[in-house]
């Protein structure tokens, strides 16, 4: 069976959090020094070199964002950490910020050297407001200790949106309005917070940082899938026997997650998917287990890695209400701003309802299908993108569950769809 | 340049240019709602969205930069279907009450099912079933017709600083809102209605008051008398179909008389006389050194603005009625004496460019005559649908001229219609007034122009005169922040809340972008310029009315009918005869 590789949680139970003497005794802030020691051009390649990926979810160059924001001729630049975590079932980046803050500061730190930034902030969830203190306080250790003479962090708390952990929406929620997505281009890199060039990062991408600057780039390339490189935190839950939080190599299979570290189910019960990224991620069905986990690979099997949730259900649980449920999240959730996830989350929950009770017919599926298409390709943001795939990817991988429950089975053709 | 490809056609274009703008260049017109030429891009509607290379991600054309190497498809079957798709889930959550709406035949939403042949819709019909709002006299809302494309929020916030409108809620729930209030009146709205013309729907329009004036029309006793402000001939020309100022006096007055007018007057008229008094007064507060800047009253958007934003500035404002107000205290009494007429038979329409004057023509001070002084304001808009409602033929109009006593108007009266056009006037008449001598070139070209804020120093045999114009309450803000913290130089301010003046007024034909107000004031300086009179204290009506009337300007009498007083806390409520809580 595959191993844990700890890199970003390597401090994890070894430090007091409160404690920046135990961070700094464990190798905190090495790679911040020699960060400085670095012209910022070399720094970035070497990020770029090291091949990191946003953990964020959409998978971008980290290296590259931030050659971005560097080369954006402005004098004022922010480095913002994405602490939104508000995809259900994950919770990667709380265990990252309350085990081992200093990573964190670090990791904007160094970000902040490479583009010439002098202000940070990171953006908390708002149902995190526990960890307030405890990022607060490493910051004034930080600030304290000197590591943080010419990059200052603030905290700011979220008020508990959905939208906001997407980096446009976090941006305008930072300036104090109403957190909703800004159409792309232009990308925060070049304008962002007060339309200045402006890093947002994920907390567990900022957190890969300082190892990777400590023990080289060429160290790092080499860990996990080559085009994903390093470890990837993934949160198991649901139907599992061992739930809970671990950082692999990005080559680990879902199958390795589910039946490795997980244990498999509970009562020796049959697999029935996994949905993998996330609330807005892809069902999966068992006949795709061995899709390693890296983004890449992911993509091409038609998967998500999303945040890195992984949510397992057996063979008992009813995947047409439980994409309802996904679906109603998402009309909770959408802020509102453009047509097709406005109108159409809830005209999706609709459908779905009314296929539950039986009521569906072969139209509603075959609309719900058009409409979540439509969403996923003309949405302003990824949050109406990615609201359809479940059902979409459900429909994908078990029609059955879905043309099971309306009045005319099959099309003609011989297709469900 | 950049090169790119949109639907098999080659086309090079400045870098920044975006795909709508790019597919326009060769003449690809993408259908679009949100989008609004005079506005910042908002990218909501996803109804013009296009291909680009292979992504399967569709792009927003408004939205889209071009770049090297593009191509574009704006019209395969997959990106219609998309567009449709989206259209259809908003027709699905808006009412379906087209034949009741008051932007029949005038709605973006509307053209675009049209275009998209929509004969049907897969999704549910839903209505949201929000309460209309009636409080404001000026204009009301529907928000089950809003489609959420905020461009109403933009121009209040962005054009005018007033701030009146606000998102609450989100995703499905989400929906526009007076900000501080329930209803409108309750928020800081100046009744501009410069919404309106943004507003792709009927979501937001003015309170429609043809009823009104049919009933009186029907009613034997009543001698309905009409005053036409001077913007109104030119630009009530769109609304039958034909270019700005294309539809002379003679044919609007008889087209009046027609759809059941009893005396055609002219707020030109009025115009003229509030440039007498405004001027008169202009000069004893400049030889008094009394409360300067003197800024005009005219507009009651920028009179609301001042109200709600400016309270402690009012005492700079010039107690001068706007014309429509002088109107209305004048024919119920000196036309009425005129006349022989009875004035509590007389019941006075305003026919305006402007939503605002129906909220002034309420204020309870406005009695000087002993009744309300104007009964009722219709805008252009409104005119234009009782010029279809008769279904007038306007080629074979015989022409008709203005009626007695309150007719007459001169070229400076005209230019009241545009943003710098009171200030010209009054330059006209104070220059006279002043000095004695005779005004030769009356064309005051620095006062011209539209730039949001124009100034100009005007020397008056030795005295000089500072002057500003602002049209927006965007430019109002800046110019009374000066005022405020006792900056400002000027001596005389015009402002103007409606971008480009009373041409852009609330209640002129729809206006779809900042062109349309560049052509209706060319069309002002024009008729100007055709007039064989162009000072208003030439008018021999005026000078008949001083001498059989008035006496003299600021005479008392003159200050009891045409001069007022202003209101540091706008008193909304107090509206006689209005009923917030009505509906229609």
């Amino acid at each position: 069976m595959a191993k844990e590789t700890r890199i970003i949680l390597k401090n994890l139970g070894k430090i007091d959090p409160m404690k920046i003497e135990d961070a700094v005794a464990q190798g905190g802030y090495q790679g911040l020094l020699r960060a400085r020691g670095m012209a910022a051009a070399d720094l970035i390649q070497e990020v770029k070199d090291s091949g990191l990926r946003g953990r964020g979810g959409a998978g971008f160059n980290c290296g590259q964002k931030w050659a971005f924001a560097a080369a954006a001729p402005r004098n004022e630049k922010y480095v913002v950490c994405n602490a939104d975590e508000g995809e259900p079932s994950t919770y990667k980046d709380r265990i990252i910020m309350e085990n081992d803050p200093h990573r964190l500061i670090e990791g904007m730190a160094i970000c902040a050297h490479a583009i010439g930034s002098r202000q940070g902030y990171i953006y908390l969830r708002g149902e995190y407001s526990f960890l307030s203190g405890v990022l607060t306080h490493a910051i004034d250790q930080a600030r304290e200790a000197g590591y943080l003479a010419d990059f200052d962090i603030t905290v700011r708390r979220g008020a508990g949106a959905y939208i906001c952990g997407e980096e446009t929406a976090l941006i305008e929620s930072l300036e104090g309005k109403r957190g909703e997505p800004r159409y792309k281009p232009p990308y925060p890199p070049t304008q962002g917070l007060w339309q200045l060039p402006t890093i947002v990062n994920n907390v567990e991408t900022l957190a890969n940082l300082p190892s990777i600057v400590d023990r080289g780039a060429a160290w790092f390339a080499s860990l996990g899938a080559p085009s994903y490189p390093g470890t990837k935190i993934f949160t198991l839950t649901g139907d599992i026997n061992n739930p809970g939080f671990y950082e692999v190599p990005t080559n680990t299979s879902i199958q390795d997650i589910v039946y490795g570290f997980g244990g498999g189910i509970p009562g020796d019960l049959a697999l029935q998917a996994v949905q993998i990224g996330g609330t807005s991620g892809a069902f999966v069905p068992p006949e795709m287990l061995d899709t390693p986990l890296d983004f890449d690979s992911m993509q091409y099997a038609g998967l998500t890695l999303g945040s890195g949730a992984v949510f397992v259900l057996d063979e008992t649980r009813d995947i047409l209400e439980v994409v309802t449920r996904i679906e109603a999240f998402f009309e909770h959730e959408s802020c509102g701003k453009c047509t097709p996830c406005r109108e159409g989350t809830p005209r999706l929950v609709g459908l779905l309802e009314k296929i539950a009770q039986g009521q569906g017919s072969r139209f509603d599926l075959d609309l719900a299908q058009k409409l979540g298409r439509n969403m996923t390709i003309t949405s302003l943001c990824g949050l109406g993108m990615a609201a359809p795939v479940p059902m979409l990817t459900a429909m994908q991988h078990f029609p059955a569950v879905f043309t099971d429950q309306v009045s005319i089975k099959t099309s003609e053709e011989g297709s469900p769809w | 340049m950049v090169n790119l490809t949109i639907d098999g056609q080659s086309v090079s274009v400045p870098e920044g240019t975006t795909i709508l703008e790019a597919a326009r260049a060769v003449g690809v017109r993408i259908p679009t709602l949100c989008f609004h030429p005079d506005q910042s891009i908002k990218a909501n509607c996803r109804i013009c969205m296009c291909k680009v290379g292979e992504s399967r991600v569709l792009q927003a054309a408004c939205a889209s930069p071009v770049y090297e190497g593009m191509t574009v498809d704006t019209r395969s079957p997959g990106v219609i279907e998309a567009r449709k798709l989206n259209l259809q889930l908003l027709l699905a959550n808006h009412p379906q009450d087209c034949l009741n709406c008051i932007r029949n035949g005038a709605c973006q939403l509307q053209d675009l099912a049209a275009e998209f042949y929509v004969r049907d819709n897969p999704f549910e019909i839903k209505s949201r079933h929000m309460e209309k709002d009636f409080s404001t006299p000026s204009l009301f809302r529907d928000p089950d017709k809003c489609i959420l494309c905020r461009r109403c929020i933009e121009v209040c916030s962005v054009v005018q600083t007033v701030n009146a409108y606000g998102m609450q809620g989100r995703g499905i729930s989400s929906i526009v809102v007076p900000t501080m209030g329930e209803k409108q009146i309750e928020s800081t709205c100046i009744m501009c209605g410069q919404c309106i013309h943004v507003c792709p729907v009927g979501a937001i329009n003015e309170v429609e008051e043809i009823d009104k004036f049919m009933e009186a029309v029907a009613d034997p006793d009543k001698i309905v008398v009409t005053q036409i402000a001077p913007s109104v001939r030119l630009a009530v020309a769109e609304e039958i179909g034909r270019r700005t100022g294309e539809l002379s006096m003679e044919s609007f007055v008889s087209a009046l008389r027609h759809v059941g007018f009893d005396y055609v007057l002219s707020t030109n008229y009025t115009a003229d006389l509030t440039i007498v008094e405004e001027g008169s007064e202009l000069l004893k507060r400049i030889k008094e050194n009394d409360r300067l800047p003197v800024i005009t009253s005219c507009s009651p958007g920028w009179i609301n603005f001042c109200e709600t934003f400016f309270p402690d500035m009012l005492e700079h404002l010039s107690s001068c009625k706007s014309p429509q107000q002088m109107f209305g205290a004048l024919v119920k009494t000196y036309w009425a004496e005129k006349m022989g007429a009875d004035p509590s038979r007389i019941y006075s329409v305003s026919i305006m460019p402007c939503v605002a004057k129906k909220y002034e023509a309420a204020r309870p001070e406005m009695n000087a005559s002993g009744y309300r002084d104007v009964d009722l304001v219709l805008t252009t808009r409104e005119v234009g649908r009782l010029f279809r409602l008769n279904r007038l033929d306007f080629s074979k109009l015989a022409p008709s001229q203005l009626d007695s006593w309150m007719g007459n108007f001169t070229g400076a009266a005209v230019i009241f219609g545009t943003s710098g056009g009171v200030t010209e006037a009054a330059l006209r008449t104070a220059y006279e007034l002043a000095t004695g001598e005779l005004l030769e070139d009356v064309e005051f070209q620095a006062v011209r122009g539209r730039e949001n804020i124009r100034e100009a120093e005007i020397d008056m045999k030795g005295t000089k005169v500072n002057v500003a114009v602002g049209h927006s309450t965007r430019a109002a803000r800046e110019l009374m922040e000066q005022v405020r913290s006792g900056q400002s130089k000027y001596h005389f301010i015009e402002i103007m809340a409606c971008p480009g003046g009373c041409i852009g007024g609330g209640g002129q034909p729809l206006t779809r972008s900042d062109q349309q107000r560049a052509e209706r004031i060319q069309a002002i300086y024009l008729e100007d310029q055709a007039q064989q009179l162009r000072k208003s204290h030439e008018n021999p009506q005026i000078k008949t009315l001083y001498d059989d009337y008035l006496g003299a300007p600021l005479s008392e009498k003159s200050h009891q009918l045409l001069h007022t007083h202003y209101h540091p806390a706008n008193n909304r409520y107090a509206v006689p005869g209005w009923n917030p809580q009505a509906t229609n």
